[in-house]
């Protein structure tokens, strides 16, 4: 080895020494390998895997050089043209809206009540934030028996009185309606809980002053407590809709989608049509674009909504 | 440290409640009705599952909302003999675990990269990370099935575990590094002043100063990956490796107008996560809290 290369091995290694200072670098090569080669192996690799994909026709049986075929965006347009589709996205921007219109407003008027601590309102946060806990399947199922028009609630009510036994799963009209009415008593006391830790957020010593100018409760509400809060709501509205995009488990119990593919929301076609009948670029082309969605929508959000001022 | 000040605030609502309140007013007569209504709404769904279980199809037919004629345990009895229902809780139990420990090391270890080391592309890194929380693992199941499939780990633990481990990341990872960032930097430069390196660092001094954050961080993969559904159906085959979601369905699947049956394996399965979230209600609280005030 001539010297000059002896000499910049050792500024090399010098240099390594510095670097490495507290086993900065030996940390670092243990530590962040981890979560990145699984993150990319199992997130990052399946997505853009699925853009891919998405571009052919394949059953998935063999490698799909094999069995696949390129089929340019014939899996979007036949997807974005499927009537079943269309029930679909709609019935996702119903329960979009009835989210944000229904379910948040209950929310924080029930947080509004309960914010107080005390032994009762502790107890009423409990039960309303109970059922939050539960499977989404489970729950599912807890309904599909208070909805069953013979056995369950539902069926008790319609034959007090006089009717038959009503299946509000059955009516295609109702039955997503129905699912929804599952969705605002599984989730309303997640929400609660997210406004109720804002609420307590907020310093005594301004609802104080404000009662001193003589601010009365809805004044109270509107001008202060709503205001300061702003990030607690930003941050539901936010859970609301990446939820909807993805709600999907309860649907599979409650009506799997029935009567007559009325209540489809956009996972469950996945589901359905893509997993199920094991078409992988068709149901490719569903998730990439539930994905640039939920992507645009997480990014525009955050851009825009969540801006601090 | 909201945790911390918690119990301080509370004290002060207390007091400057007390004397404000009268009890009998108007307003919170109808504050309380209001309540009672909507918590018997939210209730009565678990009372009739309970007591569906002690019933007989024909009285749960006829007296779904009464207490059992006579407290039956038959069908109880017969759920809990059966020993499929044993192994999908066990099975649920190994992928929970193993979801949570690895998933709760590999973030925190990451995270405090991403808050102690100075290093090339950090930034970088951590975004990529954190996008994971944008977009459900709905939309890449499919090639995720191909990938687990290709791989050869199809209906085997290892293929379950590791994929929610990684859907598991960027939520974990975004609490832990928000957390580790607010330890005080005098601690670390002690540390390094006496020697101690970073590795050592982060197992000995960082690690036991995060348990609350370990706990909240905990509950909420716990509660997920219990309650996961999506992942084990797509990424099973055998019944014998069916985490009880997955069972419970088949179970509904096999008694299908047995409601009775079925109620009482729901109120079975449901029992656990009630206890626990009783157990754990301070963490999920404190969670909650830190997103929303903070964000």
């Amino acid at each position: 080895m001539s010297e000059q290369a002896t000499s910049s091995w050792a500024a090399f290694q010098g240099w390594l020494y510095k670097k490495n200072v507290g086993g900065r670098l030996t940390t670092l090569m243990f530590f962040l390998p981890p979560a990145l080669v699984l993150f990319t192996l199992f997130v990052f690799l399946p997505v853009s895997e699925a853009f891919y994909y998405s571009f052919f026709k394949w059953k998935g049986l063999s490698a799909i050089s094999e069995s696949g075929t390129f089929v340019g965006l014939k899996n979007y347009s036949q997807v974005l043209g499927h009537s079943v589709f269309h029930t679909a996205v709609l019935n996702t921007l119903k329960l979009i809206v009835v989210s944000l219109v229904v379910q948040l407003p209950i929310a924080m008027a029930i947080a509004l009540m309960v914010a107080e601590q005390n032994r009762i309102n502790a107890m009423f946060r409990l039960v309303y934030f109970l059922p939050f806990i539960l499977a989404d399947v489970v729950a599912g199922l807890i309904w599909r028996y208070v909805y069953d028009g013979d056995y369950g609630l539902v069926g008790q009510i319609s034959r007090f009185f006089g009717g038959d036994g009503y299946y509000p799963l059955a009516d295609r009209d109702m039955a997503f309606n129905a699912i929804l009415l599952v969705v605002i008593w599984k989730y309303t006391g997640y929400h609660m809980m997210i406004y109720i830790a804002g609420l307590q957020g907020i310093p005594k010593d301004l609802l104080e002053a404000a009662k001193l100018d003589g601010a009365n409760w809805w004044q109270t509400i509107l001008r202060i407590k709503l205001p300061l809060i702003k990030h607690a709501i930003q941050l539901s509205v936010f859970f609301s809709i990446i939820g909807a995009l993805q709600f999907f488990e309860m649907i599979l119990p409650l009506t799997n989608g029935g009567p007559s593919n009325a209540t489809h929301t956009i996972v469950t076609y996945l589901y359905q049509y893509g997993i199920v009948r094991m078409k992988v670029g068709f149901g490719s082309s569903v998730g990439v674009m539930l994905f640039v969605t939920c992507v645009l929508f997480a990014f525009m959000y955050q851009k825009y909504a969540m801006k601090r001022d | 440290m909201t945790l911390l000040t918690e119990s301080a605030s509370d004290n002060v609502v207390q007091k400057t409640k007390q004397n404000r309140r009268n009890p009998l007013s108007l307003g919170n007569t109808l504050r309380l009705a209001f309540l009672f209504a909507s918590s018997a709404f939210v209730l009565i769904p678990f009372y009739a599952t309970v007591m569906g279980g002690f019933k007989t199809t024909g009285e749960l037919r006829t007296q779904p909302f009464a207490l059992p004629q006579h407290w039956d345990l038959t069908y109880y009895k017969q759920i809990l003999s059966d020993p499929t229902l044993w192994t999908m809780l066990g099975n649920s139990l190994l992928y929970s675990s193993l979801t949570i420990i690895f998933t709760m090391l590999i973030a925190s270890m990451v995270a405090f990269t991403f808050s102690h080391i100075h290093f090339f592309g950090k930034k970088y890194a951590y975004s990529y990370l954190i996008t994971g929380m944008m977009f459900p693992a709905a939309v890449a199941i499919l090639s995720l099935f191909i990938k687990i499939r290709d791989f050869g780990l199809l209906d085997s633990t290892a293929g379950v575990v590791l994929p929610q481990i990684a859907f598991g990341l960027a939520m974990s990872v975004l609490f832990f590094k928000s957390f580790f960032e607010q330890l005080p930097k005098e601690i670390f430069e002690a540390a390094m002043v006496d020697g101690c390196g970073y590795t050592r660092f982060f197992f000995t001094i960082v690690l036991p100063l995060s348990t609350p954050i370990l706990a909240t961080v905990g509950v909420f993969l716990l509660v997920g990956s219990w309650n996961s559904y999506l992942m084990p159906l797509i990424l099973l085959n055998s019944p014998d490796n069916y985490p009880w979601t997955l069972g419970l369905m088949q179970f509904r699947g096999q008694y299908n107008v047995e409601w009775n049956l079925v109620l009482g394996y729901i109120t079975i399965t449901i029992i656990p996560a009630i206890i626990f979230f009783l157990l754990a209600q301070r963490y999920i609280v404190a969670g909650l809290g830190q997103g929303a005030v903070k964000g």
